[in-house]
């Protein structure tokens, strides 16, 4: 599956190289030629078919050698069957379902809080000498610390996971906005108020348009911590969700089931990483006319 | 300040058509001695007093950046500021722009102080001043959108201010897209549509070649004919001041200053080429020499202690 992913990913790459045609003066291209570009990606698809056919195959040769028992080393068909049945029972569908749900109510509300917070910093300097520090060397701090901290302010309830997830991203997306808000070229700004626009305004139509591309990766960095913050809590809160399903393998003593849905729980993070980040990545490029860092 | 007798002996000095206009308000009542082509004695569009600014340099002491400025400019004059490179004036457009404040002094459009940015005033960079995650089109329309203009009025101006810049069909291009000289005249654009009374032109065309220049000269020159505006034009470059300019001010090298003005009494269409431009463009050459010479002093000797 993650093949036919990146295959797609690629193709829609492919299809951007070509210059608008209102173009008349067509600027040097650093990405490489059609040709020479789609040789490199089937020499990797090929690689990559290599490489997953010798990971299987040595996977299902060492569950046929029968060293450990089936439940502590399942085959490769044995995961299957499980994802199999997690999907026809629908069990893991809620599991996907309920926890992308939390996923994006906690993402948002870091991302929103993570930009004022990020804002404030860059422009006072008060608190970019005491709170800046002090977000820096709490990114130190793993977050599932702040976990007996949620339990204690909220009980065994949504919002704790909630509050585990904010913990988890919203430093780095604090972080990368006050980065962008500081490396944005103040021409930007400068022309913005210029133009009539201040307050509000100035920061929608004109702040948070010129820093995007620098906050682009703390966005994402943000989505992988939020994202493990939350697979991580829902293990230790026992509510519906991916981690609940991990930790129900576990009680059942079936290892197919973990497997499977470790299994979810990568390729839902590549697939919004694909998406989502890879697509916000490409379109600020080529908006911005900057070349890919591919 | 200069006494005025030590003025009138270097004004003497010089031929008429480059007589020198003082500071301050008696400017047309004593050049209209010297000719009898400038008679209007309106009141003046653009006004500095006593414009001064000083900032504090990273090693804590203060640095004078501008002294006292007084500067006039008329309803539709072209006025062309000339001056080596650190002399401020990117920082004297800047306060007329009011994005920045002066240490003291006040600068005043039609009578009235401006504290504001306001889109009275348009300011137009270097380069880089678009906006480059908008369209060409959408990034004529924002000074228009900021003011409030409704969506169809919005359009309407921008082809409008599109099509005198020629650049109609890039409406839907990225800024990156297109040359440097196709994006300062998008920059044009995007100036004039919210139909300020004052442009303020930063080095403009500095970053371009050559061709592109004398066709920006052209174009820039035949908008400001159609259109009327007051246009305020920083170069370091005294042949495009010339070339441009009803009037050249000169200014100095730290402390910024405006040492001398001239005005430039040559027909228009004027081209880079003529001997007129040229020969006038020498006489303000050799004042700015000095200003020159000091300026690379100071870096030369800003690099000896680095």
């Amino acid at each position: 599956m993650s093949d036919a992913v990146k295959a797609a990913g690629v193709g829609a790459a492919l299809e951007r190289t070509g210059l608008p045609a209102s173009d008349h003066r067509p600027r040097p291209s650093v990405r490489p030629s059609g040709r020479i570009a789609r040789k490199g990606i089937f020499r990797r698809i090929v690689n990559q078919v290599i490489f997953y056919s010798l990971v299987l195959g040595v996977w299902a040769l060492v569950a046929k050698l029968h060293i450990w028992p089936p439940y502590l080393f399942p085959p490769p068909w044995g995961v299957a069957e499980a994802l199999w049945a997690g999907f026809t029972d629908h069990s893991f569908l809620i599991g996907i379902a309920v926890t992308m749900k939390r996923m994006l109510i906690g993402y948002s509300l870091s991302v929103i809080l993570g930009m004022i917070l990020g804002l404030g910093v860059a422009s006072n300097k008060f608190l970019e000498e005491t709170l800046g520090a002090l977000l820096v060397s709490l990114q130190s701090l793993p977050s599932i610390c702040w976990v007996p901290l949620a339990i204690l302010w909220f009980g065994l309830t949504e919002k704790a996971i909630l509050f585990v997830v904010l913990m988890g991203c919203i430093l780095s997306v604090t972080i990368a906005m006050e980065d962008g808000r500081k490396q944005m070229p103040k021409i930007y700004t400068m022309a913005g108020r210029n133009l009539g626009a201040s307050g509000f305004r100035l920061f929608w139509y004109v702040m948070l348009p010129a820093s995007l591309p620098h906050i682009v990766t703390g966005l994402k960095q943000g989505w992988a911590f939020g994202w493990r913050s939350l697979i991580q809590a829902e293990m230790i809160f026992l509510t519906v969700g991916l981690g609940q399903l991990l930790m129900m393998g576990r009680d059942l003593n079936d290892m197919s089931q973990v497997i499977a849905v470790m299994l979810m729980i990568i390729a839902l993070g590549y697939l919004v990483n694909r998406l989502v980040f890879r697509t916000l990545e490409r379109t600020l490029q080529n908006r911005w006319g900057l070349t890919p860092t591919v | 300040m200069m006494p005025n007798t030590k003025l009138a002996a270097a004004q003497s000095r010089l031929p008429t058509e480059y007589r020198k206009p003082v500071r301050g308000t008696s400017v047309y009542a004593h050049s209209a001695a010297l000719s009898i082509r400038r008679p209007e004695p309106s009141p003046p569009k653009v006004r500095l007093r006593e414009v001064s600014l000083s900032y504090q340099t990273e090693s804590g002491s203060q640095l004078l950046a501008l002294d006292r400025i007084d500067l006039e400019v008329r309803a539709g004059e072209f006025l062309c500021i000339v001056g080596p490179s650190g002399c401020g004036k990117s920082t004297l457009l800047h306060l007329i722009a009011a994005l920045q404040k002066p240490t003291s002094g006040s600068v005043a459009i039609d009578n009235q102080n401006v504290t504001t940015p306001g889109t009275d005033r348009i300011l137009i960079f270097q380069e880089h001043g678009l906006f480059p995650w908008l369209t060409v089109g959408q990034n004529v329309e924002f000074g228009m959108k900021m003011k409030g203009l409704s969506k169809t009025e919005r359009e309407e101006k921008t082809r409008y201010y599109l099509r005198l810049v020629h650049l109609s069909e890039f409406n839907n291009s990225r800024p990156h897209q297109l040359s440097g000289g196709m994006r300062q005249r998008v920059a044009l654009a995007r100036a004039l549509a919210t139909e300020p009374d004052v442009l303020l032109m930063d080095e403009p065309f500095a970053a371009l070649d050559a061709q592109t220049r004398d066709m920006l000269h052209d174009e820039l020159e035949k908008i400001w004919a159609e259109t009327g505006r007051t246009i305020i034009f920083v170069t370091h470059n005294v042949r495009e001041a010339v070339r441009l300019g009803d009037r050249v001010a000169l200014m100095s090298f730290r402390p910024g200053r405006v040492k001398r003005e001239f005005v430039v009494d040559l027909p228009r269409p004027r081209h880079l080429e003529e001997v007129e431009v040229a020969r006038t463009a020498r006489e303000i050459l050799d004042s700015l020499r000095d200003e020159i010479n000091k300026s690379l002093e100071a870096e030369y000797a800003h690099e000896r202690r680095s």
